[in-house]
């Protein structure tokens, strides 16, 4: 049985079944329980409930603490940017405490974090900055492109023993879609095969999955038919799944809305190079944002990220059905 | 201990946990000139009355995170001296099989819930583990020990802000030794001690001198009584003497040496076997007892570490994540 769910709901039905499973599991986070009535404070109380001062290096620690002493802490941190401030507790502390300790100490700590807010949020809270986590030793790092996935992997990112940074898409926030009622894990590191196909690989992320479907939708009626792939966790990646892909199209398109050369779209172009370069019948494309900021501009926001014309392009030069130098 | 309170058990007890501590460092200081002691190493020498003093007081379930100079720390909560002297040789009998090293000593069967190279990174950790402590509902404590260096970090100020508004129950220790890193208190801030940065938050806190082993004592037991009873956060600061260079190799070019009398009078060992005598605290066969057997203690150690194989290459896969 499933019921339908705005994404950003569907996170939330995860923290909340997960908190009423366990009661080790706390949320922390600037602005949260700001009423009264707020229904994670009401049902869960103002010891698990907690709001934060804007301090993310204190926040992030101490919840990395509190993991160490043996809870589950999901920390609301709403623009993934607000995690650069703590970076040192993030990507130093948190990730290494369980390999350091010689495995004495474990820290499941959950960092939940919005991201690619292109809709006029200009350079600060707009960046796919997912892929400066990718390749973090013991990080690891969800990116949910639909409201099943958000559920299924938020539980699971609660449940594991690891520090997760799951980043959520803001302009995913209203989007809907069918979610299972009840307890739902998503596993990490199995991809989704969003759509078959025996022409092209399309390997996409969070919010580019959709504009990888529609633009294989398109291409499906000029005759390309594309497999489209979603990795649901960047880390740990299901290499396997996109490997197997490429061994039946031969050919391989990347979007990503990082900026290129910290994208996620780089390491699987690197791992397929490196471990599929014999199953490549043509050279392996990325869409990606450019190596920008993000400008405020509506257009110059168009012009910086990667859509679906760019997709279609990208797909027609691969398959031999445009020429290679056209701009992507 | 400090004036007119003479307490002749636990002298001893202090006196042969800063004499275990003394011979470890100084022999790690030997074994790494000797490159047997691998990797990055600072040593406490000077620093071993606010390890016997406040490890010393905790228990196993209260929640200690040390930084980059813990060999001491980790020895006064308990953690046993042969297993760290295999850690700092990367040996797969070391506390933390090798992995963490001289800086990331985590021995939690006695407390010693982790250590960070980052200076200051260690001060938030201790707020979670005092969270928990109020959540469970136990009497434990969190205590973080760091430098005056950390003062002037974000993770400090932030971590101050925070246990204070949530009043929990952690105890902010600070060996003020004069020195962060290489650089004089002076060029890194116009204030002076560190328990005048926090008195806007309302935190209690107290400055005492860090190489009198008894007032470090008396003053972080009035603190731990508070902290177990419920109150809570306190800083402790303690004014100490870093003997040797910021890590073993470091050439101390920044500072004079101390004249020998003045490190008599710093030494927080001498000190209380001086006034221990004078004061028929401490005799002088348990002085020389003290010494010999932190001296057979560490040869032990020693001889354990070298005997240890290293870390097998499947660790990489089975230890990176949970």
């Amino acid at each position: 049985m499933s019921h339908e769910l705005p994404y950003i709901a569907a996170i939330g039905e995860a923290i909340q079944l997960e908190m009423e499973r366990d009661p080790t599991v706390l949320y922390f986070g600037q602005n949260i329980a700001t009423t009264d009535d707020d229904p994670f404070l009401t049902a869960f109380g103002p010891d698990r409930v907690r709001v934060t001062p804007i301090s993310e290096t204190a926040e992030i620690g101490m919840a990395v603490g509190a993991a160490l002493a043996g809870y589950r802490p999901v920390v609301e941190l709403y623009m993934a940017e607000f995690m650069l401030v703590a970076m040192d507790q993030v990507v130093n502390e948190a990730n290494r405490f369980h390999y350091m300790s010689g495995g004495k100490v474990r820290v499941p700590l959950v960092l939940k974090a919005g991201y690619g807010f292109t809709a006029g949020w200009a350079g600060q809270h707009t960046g796919s900055i997912y892929g400066m986590f990718v390749g973090v030793p013991g990080l690891k790092v969800a990116l949910p492109a639909t409201a099943a996935d958000a559920k299924g992997l938020m539980a699971t990112a609660i449940r594991d023993d690891n520090p997760v940074c799951f980043f959520h898409h803001y302009l995913l926030t209203l989007e809907h879609g069918e979610v299972p009622d009840g307890e739902y894990l998503v596993p990490f590191g199995v991809a989704d095969i969003r759509r078959p196909g025996k022409d092209v690989t399309i390997v996409a992320t969070g919010w580019c999955v959709d504009r990888a479907l529609n633009a294989a939708e398109r291409l499906s009626a000029e005759g390309i038919e594309a497999e489209v792939i979603d990795p649901r966790t960047l880390a740990p990646l299901d290499t396997r799944t996109i490997l197997e892909s490429v061994g039946r199209t031969g050919r391989l398109v990347l979007v990503d809305q990082s900026t290129r050369h910290g994208s996620v779209s780089a390491v699987i172009a690197a791992e397929v190079a490196d471990e599929g370069f014999g199953l490549l019948r043509a050279p392996i494309k990325q869409v990606t944002a450019l190596d920008a900021t993000i400008p405020y501009s509506e257009p110059m926001e168009a012009y910086i990220l990667p859509d679906e014309d760019k997709i279609v392009t990208a797909v027609k030069q691969v398959v031999g059905q445009a020429p290679v130098a056209a701009k992507t | 201990m400090s004036e007119g309170a003479p307490e002749g058990a636990s002298a001893v007890e202090l006196l042969r946990t800063m004499r275990r501590i003394r011979a470890f460092e100084e022999r790690v200081g030997v074994l790494k000139r000797a490159d047997e002691v691998y990797g990055l190493i600072h040593i406490s020498i000077g620093g071993e009355g606010v390890a016997a003093a406040v490890c010393g007081a905790l228990r196993n379930d209260d929640a200690l995170y040390s930084g980059h100079r813990a060999h001491g720390h980790a020895i006064a909560m308990g953690a046993p001296t042969d297993r760290l002297m295999a850690e700092l040789m990367g040996r797969a009998d070391g506390v933390c099989q090798g992995l963490g090293g001289s800086m990331h000593l985590v021995d939690t069967a006695h407390g010693l819930m982790g250590a960070t190279g980052v200076v200051g990174g260690n001060i938030p950790l201790a707020l979670g583990s005092a969270l928990a402590a109020r959540l469970n509902g136990s009497d434990a404590v969190a205590v973080v020990i760091f430098g005056d260096g950390a003062v002037q970090a974000g993770h400090f100020n932030e971590s101050v802000n925070l246990a204070s508004l949530w009043r929990l129950p952690v105890i902010l220790v600070c060996e003020n030794n004069g020195f962060a890193e290489f650089t004089p208190r002076s060029a890194h801030t116009n204030v002076e001690r560190v328990s005048d940065v926090v008195a806007p938050y309302e935190l209690e806190s107290a400055t005492v001198d860090g190489s009198d082993v008894g007032a470090v004592r008396d003053a972080f037991a009035g603190f731990l009584g508070a902290a177990r009873a419920g109150g809570g956060p306190f800083l402790l600061e303690c004014l100490t003497h870093r003997l040797r260079g910021h890590y073993e190799g470091d050439a101390v070019q920044y500072r004079e040496a101390l004249a020998a009398e003045e490190w008599q009078a710093r030494d927080p060992i001498a000190r209380l076997e001086r006034l221990g005598v004078e004061r028929g605290w401490l005799s002088t066969a348990e002085i020389e007892e003290a010494q010999r057997a932190a001296l057979e203690e560490v040869e032990a150690a020693v001889e354990f570490a070298r005997a240890s194989p290293w870390p097998d290459a499947g660790s990489t896969e089975r230890l990176t994540y949970a």
